[in-house]
């Protein structure tokens, strides 16, 4: 039970020594660098050309189905960390239910693959 | 690390681990220092450049300066940046990339967290990372860095599902997801290490996390000729730094992964090189995959951003699951009979 605790107190002190490193340096730097902020400077880069009306502009909705693909092979995977773990005390009767998961998702890709999903013909 | 990991905690046992914390913390920020140092040394010899050689002996102190100048330049925030999530992005993406570094042992006795589900908590973590980029790409209010930030997000989740799925051979041939079992159980000759067995995984696991990594042929995010440099156009100073040190940082936990994970770890390529601290052997093999890393950067051009997406869902996905299958079937007719 204890080793239990300590492994977590280091992974909550690596968090903790993650966020302070941001932290401190930059706390450090404010008080290193100049500060002479104007106008200019504060303008949007844009190749040295005036910006152009809204820098947030709508994009492809390629990338919402791609999100979309990753939320479902993502939840494959998180079936698949348990049964890989366990898989050598079980039967031949999991590889199966596996083999029949896998390939409902597969199904799924396959379909998005001939809609042209996976297809990539602008920005 | 063991014997205190036995230990009742205490206020006294908490600093030590903290002390820990701190020092593997320097030699990551070396490392990152002297990676960039080296990156810049060995691609300029590739290119029959010299590389860095003005700033202290060999330009060894280059990168010191470089981080120097980062830290007095001044810091600018777009007027349109959504200032709140402009500032917290760099450190968002820095938090992941420091905190996997808990659970990667570097030899039997010489690890920081032992937990049992260090595998998960190495893919979950590496995965909030993706965030940061997308957050650091919308606040700055500017094409360049929502073009580049949406590439990376696409990016980096359709790598991520072949990187994780194809560890999941290597869980089964362990049977456990802590690095360190994963380490040990791995064979005294190095044709037992995972790499052989696993060959299909690890190619995948290669490639996919050289892509995850953004690193050359695909650091698209930053495809300086069309983006500027993607997500980051807009960040100045030490946020820019972060999001550089990030990068390294993952390029140090990669290489470590990859070394637990697939070469054996800390263990020598034949029984009669035992003699040779596995600490030694580890650093050996952490070094071959960071050089190979620096290699592919110098020899490949970038690939096409329509050739990206198909090469990680045709290819490296359906490669990844079948080596889950293929590894089970192994493991049903051979190990388990």
């Amino acid at each position: 039970m204890e080793k239990y605790i300590n492994n977590y107190v280091i992974v909550a002190i690596f968090i903790v020594l993650g966020i302070l490193l941001p932290v401190v340096a930059l706390t450090v730097g404010r008080m290193l660098r100049p500060n002479k902020p104007n106008e200019e400077k504060k303008t949007t880069y844009e190749s040295g050309n005036e910006p152009v009306g809204e820098g947030q502009v709508r994009f492809n909705v390629r990338y919402y189905l791609f999100a979309l693909m990753f939320v479902i092979f993502d939840i494959e995977t998180v079936f698949l960390y348990p049964w890989a773990v366990a898989y050598n005390q079980l039967g031949l009767f999991v590889l199966v239910e596996m083999a029949i998961f896998v390939s409902l998702l597969l199904i799924g890709l396959i379909y998005a693959w001939k809609k042209k999903v996976l297809t990539w013909n602008s920005i | 690390m063991g014997t205190w990991l036995d230990e009742t905690l205490t206020w006294g046992n908490a600093l030590i681990f903290f002390l820990w914390g701190v020092i593997l913390l320097a030699i990551v920020l070396g490392f990152v220092t002297y990676a960039i140092y080296f990156e810049r040394k060995v691609i300029g010899w590739m290119q029959l450049r010299i590389g860095p050689n003005r700033v202290g002996p060999l330009g060894l102190l280059q990168t010191v300066a470089d981080i120097l100048k980062l830290l007095i330049k001044e810091d600018t925030i777009p007027r349109k940046a959504d200032r709140m999530l402009f500032i917290l992005a760099p450190a968002l993406a820095y938090v992941p990339a420091f905190a996997v570094l808990a659970v990667i042992p570097y030899t039997q006795d010489l690890y920081f967290a032992d937990i049992n589900v260090g595998l998960l908590y190495y893919v979950a973590l590496s995965g909030i990372s993706t965030i940061a980029i997308v957050i650091g790409g919308w606040s700055s209010n500017n094409k360049y860095a929502l073009l580049g930030g949406m590439r990376s997000a696409a990016q980096m989740i359709s790598y991520e599902v072949p990187l994780v799925i194809s560890v999941v051979g290597v869980v089964m041939m362990t049977g456990s997801l802590n690095l360190r079992i994963i380490g040990e159980q791995q064979g005294n000759w190095f044709w037992e290490w995972n790499f052989l067995p696993q060959i299909i995984g690890f190619v995948v696991f290669i490639i996919a996390a050289v892509s995850e990594l953004n690193r050359t042929p695909f650091d698209l995010p930053e495809a300086e000729s069309e983006l500027v440099a993607g997500y980051h156009v807009e960040y100045s100073g030490f946020r820019f730094a972060f999001f550089m040190l990030t990068e390294y940082v993952y390029v140090y936990a990669i290489a470590a992964l990859t070394t637990v994970l697939f070469l054996g770890g800390w263990h020598a390529p034949a029984p009669f090189l035992d003699f040779v601290p596995g600490i030694i052997w580890f650093l050996l093999k952490f070094s071959c995959i960071v050089f190979f890393l620096f290699w592919l950067r110098a020899t490949m051009p970038r690939i096409r951003v329509d050739q990206l997406m198909g090469f990680g869902w045709k290819v490296l996905l359906p490669l990844a699951i079948l080596n889950v299958f293929i590894t089970a079937l192994y493991l049903e007719l051979f190990i388990k009979g």
